[in-house]
């Protein structure tokens, strides 16, 4: 270890607030939909109703899990009316904000696996299992095939993020077992292992924001000094190269990728202000020009 | 391989990685698919006590149909299902109630199908009469009250369908024989499995149970007819009655068979027995010996 903390040179430049803005917002919204969720059965205050799986705000807005329902539509069974509106809904939403928005502003797994990284990176652990990160789309089919094969939604029968979000709303049993598996096994075996080469409903988002609007650009790339903090915060670091360094090839700075979970860490840690979130039809093949 | 095809070495060396890197994902993703698949068939194997919210879908369908979203959970105006956690013996996730610990109340508008946003909970049920969540059975004839000839009855006073999915059915105490007793008696056609019937139960374990209706029920074979009920139907017999050959009755010199009917005749001996009737009181000496009294 270098000694040096990722985003130092940021925090100097910029402030900490600065340096920090998008993670503090991405965990305001991660905290405070889990909070809306528990502001009922713990305050008996309804404002939410349900799971991720589907949710009924206000007795108004419902939002359905597309992941969910779509393996449920493999097993023959489509959602009564209210939960094709909140189906349509969420895919609108997350085709137009980004797929994997869900993984980084609101799973509840996203905090664990953060902190196994975050701690990972502390202690220097720097030993990891290697698996393609196309895993999750081979485990995403066998799930949806599985699915038809079964007659049963598969994923749910031990997905983690929906064990530990029903788990903390509607009592936690020996889910929490399953959470801690995950923690180690990002903080021991596999660095970044289960968001970023695992999980399939982080596979099926990603497809779903495959061609979203919104993404994280690199306009300023000519500014880049190489200190590498957007490589190391990057929980999908193998995103980012073909915009930061793609000038020479002529590819543009937009992260097309539908694996990059629109977290913005990079634009906090960027102490050249490289990064910046936009739309990808904003996409020259060269930047060099850019003041 | 086909050396025409290749173009280099090297593009046939990538293709072997390709194959091999598909391979090894589509084996060790298979293998964790088929410990899953076994799995959900373990899940499928709902325990008899865990009763499904009314209007479920059999268990097949419905571990296929429900999200696990646990809308029914919150809108059970009586806290009476919960989803499953993962250390349960029912799907991880899913809704169920456990009648022994708290019955369904038989909401008349049965609010936990209404939030249900999937056909998980069969949103045609709009009848709570109409639902079965499960069967009960009085399983246990060497416990039950009642079969010890007290009169307990508080199953049958606790259904919500009482007289119709439990009646009390006298029949004679053979033990003392001289008293009667009253069996809880279930009819399938109106029960709908709501527990209240096993929650009551004054018993340490419940002699009443609700089981799934696969469990509890037996099935004819499909070409048995029940011979009373086609009567019913048809309005006569299904038989020409004439036309039965009617083997001679063999008995004592002068003994009579009361009541005993003849197809062949059409003759029906005058019944005797009943209180009040021409035949008089029941006779000391059983039936077809000694003449009329």
């Amino acid at each position: 270890m270098s000694g040096k903390r990722i985003g130092a040179e940021a925090v100097a430049t910029k402030g900490w607030l600065r340096a920090n803005k998008w993670l503090l917002l991405r965990r305001i919204s991660q905290f405070g939909i889990l909070a809306l969720f528990l502001l009922g059965p713990l305050a008996g205050i309804w404002i939410v109703k349900g799971n991720l799986n589907y949710s009924y705000t206000l007795d108004f807005l419902p939002l359905a899990d597309p992941y969910v329902a779509l393996q449920s539509a493999m097993t023959g069974h489509l959602p009564e009316k209210l939960g094709l509106i909140g189906l349509a809904i969420a895919l609108v939403f997350y085709f137009l904000v980004g797929g994997r928005v869900y993984c980084s502003w609101v799973c509840p797994v996203n905090l664990v696996t953060d902190a196994a990284g975050s701690l990972r990176d502390r202690l220097g652990i720097k030993g990891s299992v290697h698996l393609s990160r196309n895993t999750r789309y081979w485990i995403l089919g066998m799930t949806l095939v599985g699915s038809a094969g079964t007659g049963v939604v598969l994923w749910e029968l031990i997905n983690p993020v929906s064990m530990l979000h029903r788990g903390l709303i509607f009592g936690l049993g020996a889910a929490w077992t399953v959470v801690v598996a995950v923690f180690f096994f990002d903080l021991f075996v596999m660095s970044r292992g289960w968001c970023g080469h695992l999980c399939p409903v982080g596979a099926f988002y990603s497809l779903l924001g495959r061609w979203s609007p919104v993404r994280v650009a690199a306009p300023q790339r000519a500014a880049c000094n190489d200190c590498m903090d957007c490589f190391e915060v990057c929980p999908e670091p193998q995103v980012i190269r073909p915009a930061l360094k793609g000038e020479a090839k002529g590819v543009g700075p937009v992260i097309l990728s539908p694996n990059c979970t629109n977290c913005g860490r990079c634009i906090d840690v960027c102490s050249k202000e490289v990064f910046s979130f936009g739309l990808r039809f904003n996409n020259p093949a060269s930047t060099a020009k850019v003041e | 391989m086909a050396t025409t095809n290749s173009k280099s070495p090297k593009s046939g060396a990538a293709r072997r990685q390709f194959i091999f890197d598909a391979a090894k994902m589509a084996c060790g993703v298979g293998m964790l698919g088929l410990g899953l698949g076994l799995y959900a068939k373990q899940a499928k194997a709902l325990p008899p006590l865990a009763l499904r919210p009314p209007g479920a879908l059999p268990e097949n369908d419905f571990l296929g149909a429900c999200i696990r979203c646990g809308l029914c959970v919150r809108d059970c105006p009586y806290n009476i299902l919960e989803l499953a956690k993962p250390e349960t013996p029912v799907a991880t996730g899913t809704p169920y109630f456990t009648a022994r610990n708290i019955p369904c109340e038989m909401c008349e508008d049965i609010p936990c199908v209404k939030a249900c946003p999937t056909t998980a909970l069969d949103h045609q049920l709009t009848d709570i009469n109409k639902a079965k969540m499960g069967l009960a059975v009085l399983i246990d004839h060497e416990t039950c009250l009642n079969f010890l000839g007290l009169r307990c009855d508080v199953c049958y006073r606790v259904c919500p369908v009482i007289d119709k999915a439990i009646t009390l059915d006298m029949v004679p105490n053979q033990r003392t024989g001289r008293h009667a007793m009253f069996l809880p008696t279930v009819h399938s056609e109106h029960c709908t499995g709501c527990g209240k019937c096993e929650k009551s139960c004054v018993l340490e374990e419940a002699a009443i149970r609700v089981l799934p209706p696969k469990l509890a029920k037996g099935e004819l074979g499909h070409h048995y007819r029940v011979g009373w009920e086609e009567q019913k139907k048809a309005g006569h017999s299904l038989m020409d009655e004439s036309k039965m050959i009617d083997l001679p009755d063999r008995l004592p010199e002068g003994a009579t068979l009361p009541g005993h009917y003849d197809p062949a005749s059409g003759h029906t001996e005058p019944m005797r027995g009943m209180a009040g009737s021409e035949a008089g009181i029941i006779p000391s000496l059983p039936p077809g010996l000694g003449g009329k009294p």
